[in-house]
């Protein structure tokens, strides 16, 4: 995972584990409002990502390099060895593309038809397809876009592919690298915030935009055991349901979370009460967080488990967000710590939850990651602690 | 007042896709939002960029706009308070 | 399949010929009117969206163009420092999943959905996807390939259904431009 704590999974826990964001001014990306908004920005520069990677292409654009960093980190971490014949597949998902590079070209591209090449690397498929060359990835490779679910459902995907007997091992995960696409987007919605995000706060205004990717490695059990491989987690349940609401807004009753919350609870055999921490998608806009906090006491009643969004410490990283809360999920089983939810004063008056506000250490056995994307898709994960002996 | 309203109507109809709208159906006074034309919260910031683009009138706070958008001629009433009429 | 050039009266005239009743829909890209009109025709004429429940239908779409027709539309809007003009309503449908978010509210539909983007019409992935997708909850699904970009439109909608245990296809409409063109004529 690289992200704006931290250029590998390493780095991030330590952030994590020191209550340190990466949400700040951005050093990278051109926009008009660079002094007026914090973002998550990833802190290495295009020429520096390709020092990580090793690799140097001008033909790369930016969430290529940070896809290509990201999925490298996955697969040696694993310890897979992808040339050992296992059907391999790569679900990615983006929502920028190659927006991040056309968009510096685009007034060239138009006016003076110079450029053109540059649109080859535009396409939502484009960085997958890097990603799976860099890799050596044949046997299946597909990109997922569904806004800010996407990861999530890329880890459902190649969980049930691996299920259906049809892989044996997927990396699965996401990538979005900042953009004045996306941030004048966002910017007209009126969804950002200006100032570090506050989620689930009473006082919250919006969400910080951030850049990251992150992926994981799933593998069947039968794969696993070939190579004497030792898994971190379980992906024991998930689900996905619309809103069928709003284009980008979330119904006030939270009816789409609601619903994949409860079915990843069911097809996972787990009561609510076995839910030891919420990793909440928590973006910090006044809809998203009453809206899933109307969702979280519909599911949890009285009893809400231990819950916070690491959104103020990443930014809101679109199609990497499910990615990014997977990594740290698997974290927090691993480390049996909670991370807390970064500038949090007030709770929400309407439901007066309150999240975990400094890092914690507690024993942890399953975590509940949601995200939820415009479009009215939801998406709702349960991993399990996997524990030696 | 009237001849703003007018023309308000018609940019209105045009900026947020209202293509089964004609500016005759739309009664100045009737609430814009809620049941009349069936606006949402899209609508409601496009209507923003509408003031921005016709009449150089930036809203920096969406919450501002409920009562300026209340009706075609709170609107109207607005742009003129703004002296951009 | 053949993608089709269709005129710029072809969405307004569709929306017409289907009875759609669906102000709405003025408001939306033209993938996201492609994705609609492609459902309506599909389910026009027979119990589809009756027989089965909202919360247990699917719908799963691939395509090869994103929203690549809509991003062009916001990234111009926003290029010329001295006429920018970002529009909220574009910026929404620059995601191509916002066509499976808009058949799911007029059709009030909550069951899952998916959005993979390919480089070409892949039957066998459509097959495969859909499958995967009546593992859990699902019991029905609207699923197609709809693409639109540059005013080439190409959309092929299929329903999919479970019949005592096996996934039967109950409609195979090939429903490009061509024959929707045939249709509304």
């Amino acid at each position: 995972m690289i992200s704006a704590i931290g250029n590998n999974v390493s780095e991030a826990y330590v952030n994590l584990s020191n209550a340190k964001t990466g949400i700040g001014k951005v050093n990278y990306l051109n926009t008009r409002y660079k002094d007026e908004f914090v973002l998550g920005e990833v802190k290495l520069s295009n020429e520096q990502l390709m020092d990580l990677i090793s690799y140097h292409s001008p033909a790369l654009n930016r969430t290529s390099l940070l896809g290509i960093a990201a999925a490298n980190e996955a697969v040696k971490h694993s310890g897979i060895d992808l040339k050992d014949g296992l059907r391999t597949g790569l679900i990615s998902s983006t929502t920028v593309g190659g927006m991040c590079k056309t968009e510096l070209f685009y007034g060239e591209m138009v006016n003076e038809g110079k450029h053109l090449e540059v649109l080859d690397s535009h396409d939502a498929g484009e960085s997958t397809e890097e990603i799976a060359d860099h890799l050596g990835i044949k046997d299946f490779v597909t990109t997922i876009s569904t806004a800010c679910s996407s990861a999530a459902n890329a880890i459902m995907l190649g969980s049930r592919m691996i299920k259906h007997g049809m892989l044996d091992r997927v990396i699965v995960g996401g990538v979005d690298s900042l953009s004045k696409f996306t941030f004048n987007g966002f910017n007209t919605l009126m969804i950002l915030d200006k100032e570090w995000c506050k989620p689930f706060d009473e006082n919250r205004k919006g969400l910080n935009l951030g850049e990251a990717g992150a992926y994981l490695v799933i593998e069947s059990e039968t794969s696993l055991k070939k190579r004497n491989g030792k898994a971190l987690a379980k992906v024991v349940g998930y689900a996905n349901s619309n809103d069928a609401y709003h284009q980008t807004a979330s119904s006030p009753d939270g009816i789409g979370a609601t619903t994949a919350i409860q079915q990843a609870l069911k097809m996972s055999g787990l009561a609510p009460s076995q839910i030891d921490y919420i990793n909440m998608h928590g973006t910090g806009t006044p809809n998203n967080d009453q809206s899933e906090s109307k969702a979280t006491i519909n599911v949890f009643g009285n009893n809400v488990p231990k819950f916070s969004s690491t959104k103020a410490y990443t930014g809101h990283t679109l199609a990497a967000a499910a990615g990014v809360e997977a990594v740290i999920s698997v974290l927090s089983l691993q480390h049996n710590k909670i991370f807390p939810n970064l500038n949090f004063t007030t709770p929400i008056n309407e439901f007066g939850l309150v999240p975990v506000t400094k890092v914690t250490d507690q024993n942890l056995n399953h975590v509940l990651s949601n995200s939820f994307g415009f479009g009215g898709n939801c998406s709702s994960l349960i991993f399990r602690i996997v524990n030696e002996g | 007042m009237d001849a703003l309203i007018e023309k308000l109507k018609g940019q209105i109809i045009e900026q947020l896709n209202l293509a089964e709208i004609k500016p005759a159906d739309i009664n100045p006074d009737a609430p814009l939002f809620g049941d009349g034309l069936g606006l949402d919260s899209i609508d409601a910031l496009e209507l923003i960029v509408l003031l921005e683009k016709y009449y150089q009138i930036k809203i920096k706070n969406p919450a501002d706009g409920k009562m300026i958008f209340e009706s075609v001629r709170t609107m109207a009433a607005f742009i003129q308070s703004q002296g951009k009429a | 399949m053949p993608k089709q050039d269709i005129p710029s009266y072809f969405f307004a005239d569709a929306y017409k010929h289907f009875e759609m009743n669906y102000p709405k829909f003025h408001k939306m890209d033209n993938l996201s009117k492609l994705g609609l009109i492609a459902t309506d025709a599909a389910i026009k004429g027979n119990d589809f969206l009756q027989r089965n429940k909202p919360e247990a239908t699917a719908v799963v779409m691939v395509n090869k163009a994103s929203s690549l027709d809509t991003d062009r539309i916001h990234q111009q809007s926003i290029n010329d420092k001295n006429n920018y003009l970002p529009s909220p309503a574009t910026f929404v449908y620059t995601l191509p999943n916002i066509v499976i978010g808009e058949i799911a509210i007029k059709h009030k539909l909550t069951g899952e959905n998916l959005f993979l983007v390919c480089n070409e019409f892949d039957a066998q992935l459509l097959i495969d996807q859909a499958q995967i997708t009546f593992s859990q909850e699902t019991r029905a699904a609207i699923c197609g390939w709809v693409d639109y970009d540059n005013g080439n439109a190409d959309a092929l909608i299929y329903l999919v259904e479970i019949a005592d245990d096996s996934i039967k296809n109950t409609n195979f409409i090939p429903l490009n431009a061509t024959t929707l063109n045939q249709l509304y004529k």
